[in-house]
This record gives C-alpha cells, structure tokens and sequence, in this order.
C-alpha cells in the first residue's frame, strides 16, 4: 500500500546504489569486452530501474493488481521490441529461401 | 463494503474521502493504480522510440557508434547524477506528505525543482554544441566519414528522444511548481497527498527513461 512509510535511509542507500552502478555504467562503457557491452549496458541499466521502480516508486509495498499493471507494462515492451526484432534479425537468413 | 457494514452518511465522511470509497486506503488505491495505468501508456509512448531506435541500430552499428562518440560523456554522466538527486528529493518530498511535515514537502519539491532545472541547462547547453557542431538533422548537418546519413539517423533519434524526455521534465517541474503552491496553503495532509505520491511515480518514470537513454545513446562505442 501506497500508505506504507519507509524509513529515510532507504532511500538514501537506494540513492547510493544508483550513484554507484551510473559510475559502474560509465566505467564499463570505455573497458572492451566485445559483443558483451551493450547486454551490460542494458542489466545495469535494469538494476537501476528495478530498484527505482521497487523503492521510490514503492512498487514492493503496492498491491497485486499494481504490481500487474506495472507488469503488463513491461511484458507489453517486451513484446514490441522482441517482436519487432525477430522480423528484422532473421531477415538476412530468410532471403535464402525467399530470394 | 462487508455485508451488515452501514454505509456512512455524508457528514460522517473523513474530510478527505471521496464519496465514492470505502475508506482512505482504497482511495489511495485507486488513484495509485490509476497513475500506474497511465505510465503504462508511457511506456508504450517511449516504446516505438526505443523499438525505432534498437531496429536502426542494428542495421547501422557502426554508424551510430561513430555518432555516439560524438556526444558528451562528462555532460550526459553528470546529468544522469543530477536526475537521480532529483528523485531522492522527491522520495522524500512524498514521504514528508505522509508523515505531515508541510515545510519538508515545500523544500523538497523545490529542490527537486531546482535539480529538474539544472538537468534542462545542461541539455540546454549539450543541443547548442550540437548546433554549433553542424550535428543537428537537415540541410546543415555535416559528418566527416563514409556514415553520414546513418549516423543524421542517430541523431534524429538522439533529439526526438531527448527532446521528448526534455518535454516531460517541463511538463513535470510545473506540476512541481502547482504543488508548491498548493502545499503551502496546506492543501495535503497525511491521509490526503495522493497528487504528491502520483507527481512523485511520474518524476520516478522519467528518470528511468534517462536511464535508458544514457548507456543506449552516449556509451555504445567508447572502448
């Protein structure tokens, strides 16, 4: 329930995780580990905004059906996306057959 | 409602319960989950940006990785720190509404004001480099090197996202700025703040929509 009142510190230990995994971010960016970069791109990016989501958003005091809609949300992005994408990555296979 | 519960009658109402709920819980229910509705169609806005985006990506990786070294790492760093204290003080802006403390909420808010403020500045002054740089789409754009129209393609994508986040900052600070006002004549109390809590979920959403955009837009090819 929205109602809960968290104590001050968490927000500022969320606050410090933030802060810290940016300058992660940041770091990892200019450190070459070939195709390996952007999927870490992406989960630090996802940590960082499962905390925000959890914490100040406090998603993780909510009620189930908030917790379904935030979901659905997500899970409709991920749609959009991993759809879209399976057409154009497998385009290039496909035109071997399709001509 | 339980069965046997009398409904009460309208003078017997909290102050701050519609007439509409059962109690202040499922009022603050109600206009939460209705807030996390409308993020989702937020989601779904920066979805087709974010989809755009990810297609022309892999069609011309190095194109935008050549156009992301173009961007400032420092600046857009230093404003992603910048958005995240903004939402620290929102978080406790909203959490000074609950417990009641009127001149936390006022501070806060406009700190996050302030913060919101700043970040704007700093995107002000990255789109005038860009500008001054030839590096914004049409007729004067100009790109050393064999990408140059893949890499006016990631920078339509790097000012139509941006710049649609930028939007929402404004239209966030002046919320900001109407609950300041409304704060200090008083107008919440711990059992009435849902407008702080929902303001506070939509400056949340944006940050988040920053943190996506920094590592997809600035860091692709920094190694």
């Amino acid at each position: 329930m929205s109602g809960y009142v968290l104590p001050q510190k968490t927000y500022y230990l969320v606050f410090a995780a933030l802060l810290l995994l940016t300058l992660v971010t940041v770091e990892v960016a200019f450190f070459d580990m070939g195709l390996l970069n952007f999927p870490m791109a992406l989960a630090i990016s996802t940590c960082k905004a499962t905390i925000v989501i959890l914490y100040f958003m406090h998603l993780r005091y909510s009620s189930r059906l908030t917790w379904l809609v935030a979901g659905a949300g997500v899970f409709w992005l991920f749609i959009l996306i991993a759809l879209t994408m399976s057409d154009y990555l497998t385009r290039a296979s496909l035109s071997v057959l399709g001509g | 409602m339980p069965i046997g519960r009398r409904r009460p009658t309208l003078a017997e109402h909290h102050a701050a319960l519609a007439h509409q709920f059962d109690d202040l819980d499922q009022q603050r229910e109600a206009s939460s989950l209705g807030m996390w509705v409308f993020l989702v169609t937020e989601i779904m806005f920066f979805g087709g940006l974010f989809t755009g985006y990810t297609v022309y990506r892999h069609a011309y990786p190095e194109a935008f990785a050549d156009a992301s070294r173009r961007l400032a790492v420092a600046l857009g760093a230093v404003n992603t720190a910048v958005l995240i204290c903004s939402s620290l003080t929102m978080a406790l802006a909203v959490r000074s509404a609950q417990v009641g403390k009127r001149r936390g909420v006022i501070a806060f808010l406009s700190l996050t004001m302030l913060l919101g403020s700043a970040f704007l500045v700093v995107k002000g002054v990255e789109y005038a480099h860009k500008f001054h740089d030839h590096l914004v789409p049409g007729a004067t754009f100009a790109f050393e090197g064999p990408h140059r129209p893949h890499a006016e393609l990631f920078f339509s994508f790097y000012f139509a996202m941006t710049g649609l986040h930028a939007l929402h900052m404004v239209i966030g600070i002046g919320i900001l700025a109407a609950l300041v006002v409304l704060s200090s004549r008083g107008r919440f109390s711990p059992d009435d703040y849902a407008a702080v809590e929902n303001t506070g979920l939509y400056w949340h959403f944006v940050d988040i929509v920053w943190i996506f955009l920094f590592p997809l837009l600035y860091l692709i090819s920094r190694t």
